[in-house]
């Protein structure tokens, strides 16, 4: 009940600071929207060569979209909490009792409502392009990339309260994201990739996921990949809130 | 009956120590090698005082202060805070305890008073109390001007006292201030040290670190003197001056300084006595008490006093006797 409390204090904390600043609010919004005015277009020729999955050109690429979002957006949210270990912030709340996890969840929270928002703006934004999908399948989707968001800010948290320095978590967390991402098979299905690129993206845990919003996009619901892309992404982003609320309990700025 | 229980218990909580520490020890390994930043650090801080720790930076300092305020584990030892255990106890001494880190703590982004109500509401207090308390602190701490602004436009005096009434919030009995006047001017730093006289006399009593001797001497009931990790020193700042050299009086007479030397040094205050450039310096125990004593002595030898002086040793002259080196050269 308290850790419960302490979250919503500090979601609000948080959420207060983003609605303040309508910079990242019109950036937040205008992201989405970039990806799918001035990339999509590109998408309805690529969708002709053969080998190219079934459903439409967006039905294929907004779901890989929304894991890119997933992963980028939140790969950075460790920059704002570097600079609050730098303003004493983060120790002022430690002294307090409140909850470690709240410090995280808190914050990882308001992450996480930004994220969700984009998505759906994405998706209903993609509609009238063609894109199809049920309302069932916007409830998983989300769903799925609210954890994709959880896992990828609580890593980035973690990593800085470990680094406590801008210079060494941007190359880090950048050259760990790209390479995920590249092999996820966010951009063009990992079934055109060669044999030898699909057994390497076999080991990774977000080319589940996309499989998965990709086989909600194609009304798949109860297709094994989808439970199987979210228990996985459940249980990183279990493990990932567990190291980074443990790294704020001993944080020392 | 009541009122004799009650005074029974007003008594202890004075004669309490709100910080007790046994061989409290912090060991940092950095690169394979092991650092020892506090190296068994035993103290005895008395409640409703102002505590100071002084000492050049690097002494150890913040690491016992964060290992006192729960920031940090200790190593090894043990300490009671505000009652409370500090290892098996934390959440209780977090209760008891408000801490104001070198660094403040306020966002620049947010507004004093949103900074203060969220304190609050993090020590368990509703909505409407945080409100009201933070309404009070606002008040008392003198930042009616500012408190509805951004931080970043604070002056750095306002964003000290913006940090201390943070720490105040919920109402703590023991105060911690890490390096609470560095960066300040002359004027907002005499300005805090009476917020923080102030505490102390509301019943708060306040644990701070400085390197400044101004600080130490003004400020601080009592000090412990803390160097490469460890005490070196501790008691009130005229309780350790004493113990270096005592107090010099210096004095001219008309005439013969000979028998002003023969008359003073058997006196039982007198440690030494002897002619120094041209003046006579009598090493005293107590300047304070020494002198209407010398006065009295003279006047009844008729010896006429043309310049009296007393002059003390400074907390400079205590921690290079301890240390072997000069506070302040350490500490530039």
């Amino acid at each position: 009940m308290k850790t419960l409390r302490d979250c919503w204090l500090i979601f609000g904390r948080y959420l207060d600071m983003l609605l303040h600043n309508p910079v990242w609010v019109v950036i937040g919004v205008v992201q989405p929207l970039l990806y799918l005015l001035l990339f999509a277009p590109l998408l309805k020729s690529v969708a002709q060569i053969p080998g190219f999955p079934r459903g439409g050109a967006y039905n294929v690429f907004v779901p890989g979209l929304l894991v890119q979002l997933g992963l980028f957006s939140a790969a950075g949210v460790g920059f704002g909490l570097i600079a609050e270990l730098r303003q004493g912030v983060i120790e002022r709340m430690r002294v307090t009792p409140v909850s470690r996890l709240a410090l995280l969840l808190g914050r990882a929270g308001r992450d996480i409502l930004m994220l969700v928002v984009q998505a759906l703006l994405l998706i209903v934004c993609a509609l009238p392009f063609g894109l199809a999908i049920s309302p069932p399948g916007v409830v998983i989707v989300l769903a799925l990339v609210a954890l994709i968001g959880l896992f990828t800010a609580s890593v980035s948290y973690a990593l800085a309260l470990w680094l406590k320095s801008e210079d060494s978590f941007a190359p880090l967390i950048f050259t760990a994201a790209l390479p995920i991402l590249l092999l996820s098979g966010v951009l063009l299905p990992l079934a055109l990739a060669p044999l030898w690129l699909r057994d390497i993206a076999k080991a990774n845990p977000l080319a589940y996921a996309v499989d998965a919003a990709r086989a909600v996009f194609n009304q798949q619901l109860t297709d094994p990949s989808v439970v199987k892309g979210v228990v996985i992404m459940a249980v990183l982003a279990g493990l990932a809130v567990a190291w980074a609320a443990r790294s704020f309990g001993r944080a020392v700025a | 009956m009541h009122n004799r229980v009650m005074s029974a218990i007003a008594a202890a909580a004075r004669d309490e120590l709100v910080i007790e520490t046994f061989a409290l020890r912090r060991v940092f390994k950095t690169r394979g090698a092991e650092v020892e930043a506090v190296a068994g650090v035993d103290l005895k801080v008395p409640g409703g005082q102002i505590f100071g720790f002084l000492g050049p930076n690097g002494a150890g300092k913040t690491t016992t202060l964060r290992m006192l305020s729960t920031l940090l584990a200790p190593t090894s030892g043990e300490a009671r805070v505000a009652g409370f255990d500090l290892r098996r106890e934390p959440a209780r001494v977090r209760q008891q305890i408000g801490y104001v880190g070198q660094l403040g703590g306020a966002d620049p982004q947010v507004r004093g008073r949103s900074e203060l109500i969220l304190q609050g509401r993090l020590y368990g207090l509703s909505k409407a109390r945080a409100a009201e308390r933070a309404e009070e602190l606002i008040h008392t701490m003198e930042l009616e001007a500012c408190a509805d602004r951004r931080v970043s436009t604070y002056s750095g005096g306002q964003k000290r006292r913006l940090d201390i009434a943070i720490g105040l919030m919920h109402g703590p009995t023991l105060l911690y201030l890490d390096e609470p006047t560095t960066g300040l001017d002359p004027q907002s730093r005499a300005h805090l040290w009476d917020e923080v006289r102030a505490l102390r006399a509301g019943g708060t009593s306040v644990f701070l670190t400085t390197h400044y001797l101004e600080e130490a001497d003004a400020l601080c009931d009592r000090l412990a003197i803390i160097d490469q990790g460890r005490i070196v020193a501790e008691g009130s700042p005229d309780e350790l001056k004493r113990q270096v050299a005592g107090d010099v009086v210096t004095m001219n007479v008309s005439g013969d300084q000979e028998p002003v030397l023969e008359l003073l040094r058997p006196q039982p205050f007198v440690r030494e006595a002897g002619i120094e450039h041209g003046q006579l310096r009598i090493y005293v125990e107590r300047g304070e008490t020494a002198i209407p004593a010398i006065l009295r002595l003279l006047d009844s030898a008729s010896i006429n006093l043309e310049a009296i002086s007393l002059s003390r040793p400074t907390l400079d002259d205590v921690f290079l006797r301890q240390t072997g080196r000069p506070l302040r050269e350490v500490a530039e």
